[in-house]
C-alpha cells in the first residue's frame, strides 16, 4: 500500500465538491503550484463527511487554495497523523495551515 | 478469596466512577468519536484533579513516588476508568498518568537516571519493542533482530512491527538475539535511543483501531552502548516474559470496564425501545442476551480480581493472568456484540460508542498474546513441560 496520498488533484470548485462522497476520510488542500497548505480529515462528527469538509473550504478559501485531493478512509485519525508525519519527512515542516499542531506530539517517520 | 469490597475500596471506586461520569464522558460529546486525546487545557485541568485526589501515577511503585494502592484496588479502578468511549485504549485519556516501562524499575541506577526518572517526570517517552515480522507469540524463536558486539558497543540490525508509540518516543526497550544458537537463552534486552543514526520508523501500521496506531521499525547498524544493556546479556527473555504476565491483568480490566458500560447501555435501551407494542426488555430473546452479558461480565471480573489478588500476595499468578486475559477479552467481545444487536441499526453508528468498542475489542483477543497462547500457557502450567 502506498503510504503517500497520490490521487489526482481536483479543482476546488462547487461542481467537484457536489460530487464528493459523504464518507469519512482524509484530504489535502493545495495552491495552484502544488504546495500543500493543509492536511485534514472528515471525522465522525462531520455532517456529510468529505463533502461537507470541502464545502467549508470552498466557502472560506478567498481565491486560494485551488486544488484538493482526498481518500475515503475509516481510519481517518491514524491516516491523518501519517500524512502529517510524511509531510514533515518530505518537506521538513508541517503545511502552513497545520502550524497550530504541536510537533512534539507528532510522531517521526523515515519512510523508504 | 473474599471479594467483598472494603470501605476504602468502595470509596475509591465511587470517586473514580464519578470522575469518569462527570468529567470524562461529557467532554466526549465534543470530541471526534475516534479521538484518543483531550485538548491540552482539559488534559492539564483533569490531571491536576487526579493529582489532588491522590491517584496520579497509580502503577508507579510507592518507592518511586506512586500512591501505593494495592493491585486489587487498582484493578477495580481500571475497570471504572475504561467506562467511556475511548476507555479501552485510552482510559480517562491518560490523566491518571503512566508508570513508564515496568522493566526500567529493574534497571541499574545509571539507566534509571537517564531513562526512568525523566519518564516519571514526563520529560521522556519510551516504547516496548518485542514483536517482529516473523511473529510475536513465540519471541524466543521469532526474534531475528541481531545484536553483535563491536568494541564497547552493540550493533543492531533487524525489524520490529506492531510497536506502539515508537514514532513519538525518545527511547525504547528492544529485544535482540545475541546468541543465535541458544533459543530463549540468546536474547538480550537493550535500551535504544531513537535519535541515534540507524533507528527508523518506516511506516504507520493501520488497524481496526483508528488512533493509537502501531508502527514498523527498522534498525540499520544501530549502535547501542554496552551501558544500555538492560539486565544481563542473554537473559532478556525473562524480562519480556515477566512484563507480558503482569500486563494481562490491567488488560483484562479494561475489557471488563467496556463490557460493563455496554451492558448498561443495552439495559437502558431495551427498556425504552418498543417493538410490536411492547418494550424490548419484555422479549425473552433480549432478556437472555442481557443475562448472558451479565454472566460474561461477572465471570471475567471474578477471574481478574482473583489474579490481581494472587499477584498482590506475591504468589505465582501466570495461569491466573492468562486465564483472566483470555476470558475478559473474549467475554468483552461477546457483550459488546450483543449490546449492538439489542440497539439494532443505532448500534452500528458512530452516534454510540459500541461500534468503536466492537473494533477495538477485537484487537484484545490478539494483543498481549492471543487467546490460543493464553491456553498454551495455562496448559503448560497445568500439565507441565515446555512448549514443543
Amino acid at each position: 500500500m502506498a503510504i503517500r496520498l497520490e490521487k489526482a488533484w481536483l479543482a476546488l470548485d462547487a461542481a467537484s465538491v457536489r460530487e464528493l462522497p459523504g464518507q469519512l476520510g482524509v484530504y489535502q488542500i493545495a495552491e495552484a503550484d502544488g504546495t500543500i497548505v493543509y492536511i485534514g480529515y472528515a471525522g465522525g462528527r462531520s455532517l456529510f463527511g468529505l463533502r461537507s469538509e470541502m464545502a467549508r473550504w470552498l466557502e472560506r478559501r478567498e481565491g486560494k487554495p485551488t486544488r484538493f485531493r482526498y481518500e475515503v478512509n475509516m481510519q481517518y485519525i491514524s491516516r491523518h497523523q501519517e500524512l502529517l508525519m510524511l509531510h514533515v519527512a518530505d518537506h521538513g515542516a508541517l503545511p502552513a495551515g497545520n502550524a497550530d499542531i504541536d510537533q512534539r506530539k507528532l510522531g517521526r517517520l523515515s519512510p523508504i | 478469596m473474599d471479594l467483598t469490597l472494603t470501605d476504602e475500596q468502595r470509596l475509591i471506586v465511587d470517586q473514580v466512577r464519578r470522575f469518569v461520569r462527570e468529567e470524562i464522558v461529557p467532554l466526549e460529546a465534543h470530541l471526534d468519536p475516534d479521538a484518543s486525546e483531550l485538548p491540552r487545557e482539559h488534559r492539564e485541568r483533569l490531571t491536576d484533579k487526579v493529582k489532588a485526589m491522590g491517584f496520579y501515577g497509580l502503577d508507579i511503585p510507592p518507592e518511586f513516588g506512586g500512591p501505593g494502592i494495592d493491585l486489587v484496588t487498582r484493578t477495580l479502578m481500571a475497570i471504572e476508568m475504561a467506562q467511556h468511549r475511548a476507555g479501552l485504549y485510552a482510559p480517562c485519556y491518560g490523566v491518571f498518568g503512566g508508570a513508564g516501562l515496568a522493566q526500567l524499575y529493574e534497571a541499574n541506577e545509571d539507566q534509571k537516571q537517564r531513562y526512568l526518572y525523566p519518564t516519571l517526570r514526563g520529560e521522556k517517552r519510551g516504547f516496548f519493542g518485542l514483536t517482529e515480522p516473523s511473529g510475536g507469540s513465540d519471541p524466543a524463536r521469532a526474534i531475528q533482530t541481531k545484536a553483535v558486539r563491536e568494541g564497547k558497543d552493540w550493533v543492531l540490525n533487524g525489524a520490529k512491527i506492531f510497536i506502539s508509540n515508537a514514532d513519538k518516543a525518545d527511547y525504547g526497550i528492544v529485544f535482540a538475539r545475541t546468541d543465535t544458537s541458544a533459543g530463549r537463552g540468546g536474547i538480550t534486552c537493550f535500551i535504544v535511543d531513537t535519535d541515534m543514526p540507524g533507528f527508523h520508523v518506516r511506516r504507520v501500521v493501520h488497524t481496526l483501531r483508528s488512533t493509537h496506531y502501531a508502527t514498523e521499525l527498522q534498525f540499520e547498524n544501530l549502535r547501542v552502548p554496552e551501558a544500555n544493556v538492560l539486565g544481563q546479556v542473554n537473559k532478556g527473555f525473562a524480562i519480556a516474559n515477566d512484563r507480558l504476565s503482569r500486563q494481562r491483568i490491567p488488560y483484562a480490566a479494561g475489557c471488563i470496564g467496556v463490557a460493563v458500560k455496554a451492558q448498561e447501555l443495552a439495559i437502558e435501551y431495551c427498556k425504552l425501545r418498543e417493538t410490536f407494542g411492547a418494550p424490548l426488555s419484555t422479549r425473552q430473546a433480549i432478556q437472555w442476551m442481557i443475562v448472558d452479558n451479565e454472566i460474561d461480565i461477572r465471570t471475567a471480573t471474578w477471574l481478574t480480581l482473583a489474579a490481581a489478588d494472587k499477584a498482590e500476595r506475591g504468589e505465582p499468578f501466570r495461569t491466573e493472568a492468562a486465564m483472566c486475559k483470555l476470558v475478559a477479552s473474549e467475554a468483552g467481545g461477546r457483550v459488546v456484540d450483543r449490546a449492538m444487536q439489542i440497539h439494532g441499526g443505532y448500534g452500528m453508528t458512530k452516534d454510540l460508542p459500541l461500534e468503536r468498542w466492537y473494533r477495538e475489542m477485537r484487537i484484545r483477543r490478539v494483543g498481549e498474546g492471543p487467546s490460543e497462547v493464553q491456553r498454551l500457557i495455562m496448559a503448560r502450567d497445568l500439565i507441565g513441560g515446555a512448549f514443543h
